[in-house]
Formats: structure tokens, C-alpha cells, sequence
């Protein structure tokens, strides 16, 4: 056994060496990144592990690659789907409503290479990408929501107002090697003060308007309901009576005495009465016997 | 005692040993270390080395102290050097790999949860629960995640959010949206934060629905339906984004009109009870009217059928039992010979009926009475 080999500190060392090596070498490429490879600060080949779309995760470009040591140096760049999000932008809509809209976007940077030139970055790529995208995306949200009346956000149309955004950012997108999966408007609201206030006020008169309404709908009802009631009564009343008209006037005539002058078993007639008859009252007749 | 190896038990050692103190001569681990000559792995320079040899450690610490104090200050034992060296540095080194191996190779998959494997960083499968065994890092590596556990997210964190209905009124809102792992793959690889992304899909999906739903409906029997329409546009973005995820259900906790308003959303209420009330006043005065128009249609209808079998009987009975009641209760004054009407002592009519001018006037019931 040589001497060299026989010391542990030589072995150690060399060990060492291989590691350092092996480690300038060898990269994993995992499946959550691509890889950008600069000789030099020159871009080499296809970027590893590149996005591509319908691409099955397990047989993508992931793995173990080689590379020059000390010469090539790789460039991160992630391979998911990122998220470039905008908070509380104040839009303005056609209708002159202020808004305040928060939004994202979620991207995914489908050509790392591109990304990197164009943000002249090698590291935190995609950080640099989104922060590019963000006042893209807040120009792209004013113009597209500006050209639409706030009830539109409030509609069915908003989905169409967000694709509208999306393919204006999209166009942009393709200049940092991203594209745009999506953008959606998280919230939209009104800004406090008075935009709230009077957004309040209009649903208390609204509520108020309700209210009355309701009321004065409840009162037509019943009013109806005792015509009804009224009509019916009268309709009953006929029927009956018609049979004898002449009768009829006999027996109301004698109900009615009856209840005029207190002779119904009821309360008292309020004028308490006092009759002066004639002779020739009829029913006096048989007094006079006639 | 028992636990010292038997070499350090033998009473020769310890009787070269024992002048030096108390504990020293106890063979004690603690007193016997505390100075270097007394050092109880040392080999005994006089002592027996026949049964057991100087093993690689010995040599080890021997060199060490040997070289801290010959150093004058170099600082650092020497390394052992020879073939006991060669065997302690192997030992040094399998116990290393051997650790690594036990830290790296099994991994201990929880019941709820699933290995996701990748192979010098590419995805090659799922590892189920239980005890797994795999190729060690940084050949493979294993990332742990929950499936089976039902997350769940609350909007908002605290309190509740105001947000637009579709016929621009403000909603107080909170709400809870509970959401699994499906894919262990494309929730680790295809979304850089999937749970943040979750999040925001859930607000964006709920502001949605709510933009095309009414106040009315969100408040009072609209909610099931948002519910349903939110879970589902957030399972086809979540979809869309290919992130995992399966959203088990979203539940409305709070829906209701802004605080401030609380008092307007009341009196609606308390209109439709008034409502409602003035219909049920106007029914019973219905019953009753009808009630009353029936009875005494029926009454003249049970008179008139005796009527029409002797009308004229009937006829003259009911007036005389008429009159007779009606007679009965009142004052009388009959007068002989016309003309005669104002000397006639009618102030007991008046006493009853204070001002009235009516009674010396009221004419007899019957038309006969005024001629």
C-alpha cells in the first residue's frame, strides 16, 4: 500500500475534492424548475426541463445533468405556476365609479431562457418576471374596466371583462417567456367614505321603499277582501229577499221597529220615544171598533 | 461498577491508582477522569497488556493527548495514523453511511398521507402509508403530503367582509371553505403555492357567484345555490390549474345586510308582519260579514215558508206581536180630535230627551198618523 494512499488525510482530501467536484458536475434538475446552462455568461442548448405543455409530471426533462465545472453555470427558473397579484387598485369605470379592485394573475414561465434575458437576471427570475407583470396587469385592469359601466363587474359580462385582461396581458406575458394561465379580480369594491355612504344610502331608501311598498300592497289586499266579503254578503241578501219582494219589506219593516224602539232584546235605543197617535191609526182600529 | 469493562476492574490497575484520593480509589468514572494521568483507559505503563490489546480508540485518545500537550499550543490532536487508524476511520465512516441510509432509505408515510418520490429530482411514483423503503438521498427524495386531511379556510380571518351582490348592494359576508389533497403530484409540482392559490380561488370564485346573485337571495334562499355554484367554479379553476385539489364544499356562515342597515332590513319586516296582519283583519270581518248575511238570509227564508202557507194570518200576527213589543216600551199619547197636539202635556217626553225638538214631532209609526 502506497503512503499516500495509507493517510487518512490524503484520502479525506481527496475525497473532498471528488465531492466538489462531482457536485460542480452534476445538477438535479427537479421537477419544479427548469434549468438555464450560461457558458460564460453565454446561453448553451435548449433550457433543461423546459415547460411544455401536456407534458406528463415523470417524463419531463428532469434529472441528473453534467456540465463544465467552474465554467457553465446554471440559471433557476421555476416551472410552476406563479402568481403575480395586485392589490388595491383604483379603478375608474365608465360610468365614473371609483373602484377598488384587487386582481392576479397566474403565469407560468414557459420559456426560462427568455426569461432570464429579458429580465437580465440569474437569480430570482421569476420574482423579476412578476414584478414585471404587475403594472402590466394594473394597465391592462384600467383600461379593460374603464371601458365597461361598473354594473358590468356586477354581471355575468365579468367573466368576459377578465378575459378581455387576460389576453391584453398575454401579449405582454410572451415578452418574459411567460404566459398567462389566468386573471381574476379577487374583490372589487366601493373605496370607503363617501362612494360606501352613499352605496348604504341608496339600499336604506331601497329597504324603505320596500317597506311601504309591502305596506300599501298588505292594505290593497284587505281592502279587496272586504269588497269581497261586502259583495258576497249582498249577493246572499238577495237571493233570499227577491222570493217576495212585498214580503220582505213587511219583515224588515218589523225588524226594524223592533230594533228602533228598543223591542229586540238589545241595548237601548239611544232616544228613548214617545208616540202620539191619531185616531185613525191603523193600529188602533179595532180601539175605535171599527 | 459492574458496567466497567473488566480490564479497568482489575485490582492491580487500581492499586497503582489509589494514593490519589478518595474517589480514585473507589474506581470511580467521574474522579478517576478528572486528571489525565489517572485516566482510566490508558494502558497502565506497568499494567498487564497481554489479554486485552490497546484497541484503535485507545490509541486514538493516546495520540491525542500525547500531541495536545507535546504541541506546546498548535492546537488539535493529531490524526492516528497506522492500520488501527485505518480500522477506526472505516468504523467512523460505515457508522456515517449507516445513518444516512436509516435517515434517508425509510420513510414513515402517516395514514393520511402519501409519499411523493422523485428520482434524482424526477417524479417516479407515490409512496402509500406504512413503513417505506426507498433508495437513500440524494438518489431519492420523499416529500411528505396530507391527502386524506380536510383543510379548512376561513373567510375572512377574523370577522366578516362587506361585498358586492349583483344588484350593487353590500353584503356582510363569512364564509368556510374545506378542501383536500387529490393529486399528491400536481399539488407538489404543478403550483408553486397551492394553498395560497386555494385561497384566492375561493375569493374570486365567491365574488363571482355573488356578482350575479341578488341581496334578497343571498340573505334569505339563495344561500344552498351559491354554496353549490361557488364550490364548482372553484373546482374548474382549480382544475384549469391542474393544482390537486379537490374543494369539498364551501358553507355560507354569515350572509346578512350591513350593520348600519340593520334597522331598514327590520322594518321590511316589520311592514311585511303589518301586511300580513291587515289581511287577517280583513278575513275575519269577511267571515263575519258573510256569516251574518247567511244567518239572516236563512231566518228569512224559514218566515217566508211559513208566510206562503197562510200569508195572511202570518201577516197580521207578525204585526200585532210587533207593534204589541214596540208599544209596550214606549210613552203613548193618543189623540181624539185633530188639532189638538200643542196643549197636550208632552214635558215628560222632554225630560227623557233633553233638547230635543224631535218628540212632539215624531210622527206616528204608521203613514195613517199625520192625517
Amino acid at each position: 500500500m502506497n503512503p499516500v494512499m495509507r493517510n487518512p488525510v490524503t484520502i479525506g482530501f481527496a475525497a473532498l475534492g471528488a465531492a466538489i467536484l462531482a457536485a460542480a458536475t452534476f445538477a438535479i434538475v427537479p421537477e419544479t424548475k427548469q434549468a438555464v446552462v450560461l457558458r460564460l455568461n453565454n446561453p448553451v442548448g435548449q433550457p433543461v426541463n423546459q415547460y411544455q405543455p401536456g407534458q406528463v409530471i415523470g417524463r419531463t426533462g428532469a434529472g441528473l445533468i453534467a456540465r463544465i465545472p467552474f465554467i457553465d453555470k446554471i440559471v433557476w427558473v421555476d416551472k410552476r405556476v406563479l402568481d403575480a397579484d395586485l392589490d388595491n387598485t383604483l379603478v375608474l369605470s365608465t360610468d365614473q365609479l371609483r373602484l377598488n379592485v384587487d386582481a392576479f394573475a397566474r403565469f407560468r414561465i414557459v420559456d426560462p431562457l427568455r426569461a432570464v434575458t429579458s429580465t437580465g437576471s440569474t437569480s430570482n427570475t421569476e420574482e423579476r418576471v412578476a414584478d414585471q407583470l404587475r403594472p402590466l396587469l394594473g394597465t391592462a385592469l384600467r383600461n379593460e374596466l374603464g371601458k365597461v359601466p361598473f354594473s358590468v363587474l356586477l354581471s355575468p359580462e365579468r367573466g368576459r371583462v377578465m378575459d378581455a385582461i387576460q389576453a391584453s396581458l398575454q401579449r405582454d406575458a410572451r415578452q418574459y417567456g411567460a404566459t398567462i394561465v389566468d386573471v381574476r379580480i379577487k374583490h372589487a369594491d366601493l373605496p370607503d367614505g363617501s362612494p360606501l355612504e352613499s352605496a348604504l344610502q341608496r339600499m336604506r331608501t331601497a329597504r324603505q321603499q320596500e317597506a311601504n311598498t309591502i305596506r300599501a300592497q298588505g292594505q290593497k289586499q284587505a281592502q279587496i277582501v272586504r269588497a269581497e266579503a261586502d259583495a258576497t254578503a249582498a249577493k246572499v241578501y238577495a237571493e233570499a229577499f227577491s222570493k217576495d219582494a212585498q214580503f220582505y219589506d213587511f219583515y224588515r219593516a218589523m225588524q226594524s221597529y223592533r230594533h228602533t224602539f228598543g223591542a229586540d232584546g238589545g241595548p237601548q235605543p239611544e232616544g228613548s220615544t214617545s208616540i202620539i197617535m191619531g185616531r185613525d191609526n191603523a193600529y188602533l182600529e179595532k180601539f175605535n171598533n171599527r | 461498577m459492574t458496567f466497567l469493562p473488566p480490564w479497568l476492574r482489575r485490582p492491580p490497575i487500581l492499586m497503582s491508582e489509589t494514593p490519589r484520593g478518595p474517589w480514585g480509589g473507589g474506581g470511580d468514572d467521574g474522579g478517576a477522569k478528572d486528571n489525565g494521568a489517572r485516566n482510566p483507559w490508558a494502558v497502565p505503563p506497568g499494567g498487564r497488556k497481554s489479554t486485552a490489546k490497546p484497541t484503535a480508540l485507545d490509541e486514538f485518545l493516546k495520540r491525542a493527548r500525547g500531541g495536545g500537550s507535546g504541541g506546546g499550543g498548535s492546537g488539535g490532536p493529531q490524526f492516528p495514523l497506522g492500520a488501527n487508524a485505518r480500522n477506526l476511520w472505516l468504523i467512523g465512516v460505515g457508522v456515517i453511511v449507516a445513518v444516512w441510509l436509516i435517515f434517508t432509505s425509510f420513510h414513515q408515510i402517516g395514514p393520511q398521507q402519501r409519499g411523493v418520490v422523485t428520482f434524482l429530482g424526477r417524479y417516479s411514483g407515490e409512496l402509500d402509508p406504512g413503513i417505506r423503503l426507498t433508495l437513500p438521498a440524494p438518489l431519492v427524495s420523499v416529500q411528505k403530503v396530507d391527502v386524506e386531511a380536510v383543510r379548512v379556510d376561513e373567510f375572512p380571518r377574523d370577522g366578516s367582509e362587506n361585498v358586492l351582490t349583483g344588484d350593487q348592494n353590500i353584503l356582510d359576508l363569512a364564509y368556510t371553505v374545506r378542501w383536500r389533497v387529490e393529486n399528491p403530484r400536481d399539488f407538489v409540482f404543478e403550483i408553486k403555492d397551492p394553498v395560497e392559490t386555494v385561497r384566492a380561488t375561493a375569493e374570486s370564485a365567491m365574488r363571482a357567484v355573488l356578482a350575479t346573485t341578488t341581496l334578497n337571495d343571498a340573505i334569505g334562499a339563495g344561500r344552498t345555490t351559491i354554496e353549490a355554484r361557488v364550490t364548482q367554479l372553484m373546482q374548474q379553476i382549480l382544475n384549469d390549474y391542474e393544482a390537486g385539489v379537490r374543494v369539498q364544499g364551501v358553507s355560507i356562515r354569515q350572509a346578512s345586510a350591513p350593520a348600519s342597515l340593520i334597522d331598514d332590513f327590520n322594518a321590511v319586516t316589520a311592514a311585511q308582519q303589518e301586511a300580513v296582519g291587515n289581511l287577517n283583519n280583513a278575513r275575519s270581518y269577511s267571515q263575519q260579514v258573510i256569516a251574518r248575511a247567511q244567518g239572516e238570509a236563512a231566518a228569512f227564508d224559514k218566515v217566508y215558508e211559513q208566510y206562503r202557507l197562510a200569508p195572511e194570518v202570518t201577516r197580521r200576527r207578525m204585526y200585532y206581536e210587533t207593534m204589541e213589543a214596540v208599544l209596550a216600551k214606549t210613552d203613548k199619547t193618543i189623540v181624539e180630535t185633530p188639532g189638538v197636539a200643542p196643549i197636550l202635556p208632552l214635558d215628560r217626553a222632554r225630560r227623557l230627551t233633553e233638547p230635543q225638538t224631535a218628540a212632539p214631532a215624531t210622527p206616528a209609526p204608521t203613514p195613517e198618523a199625520g192625517r
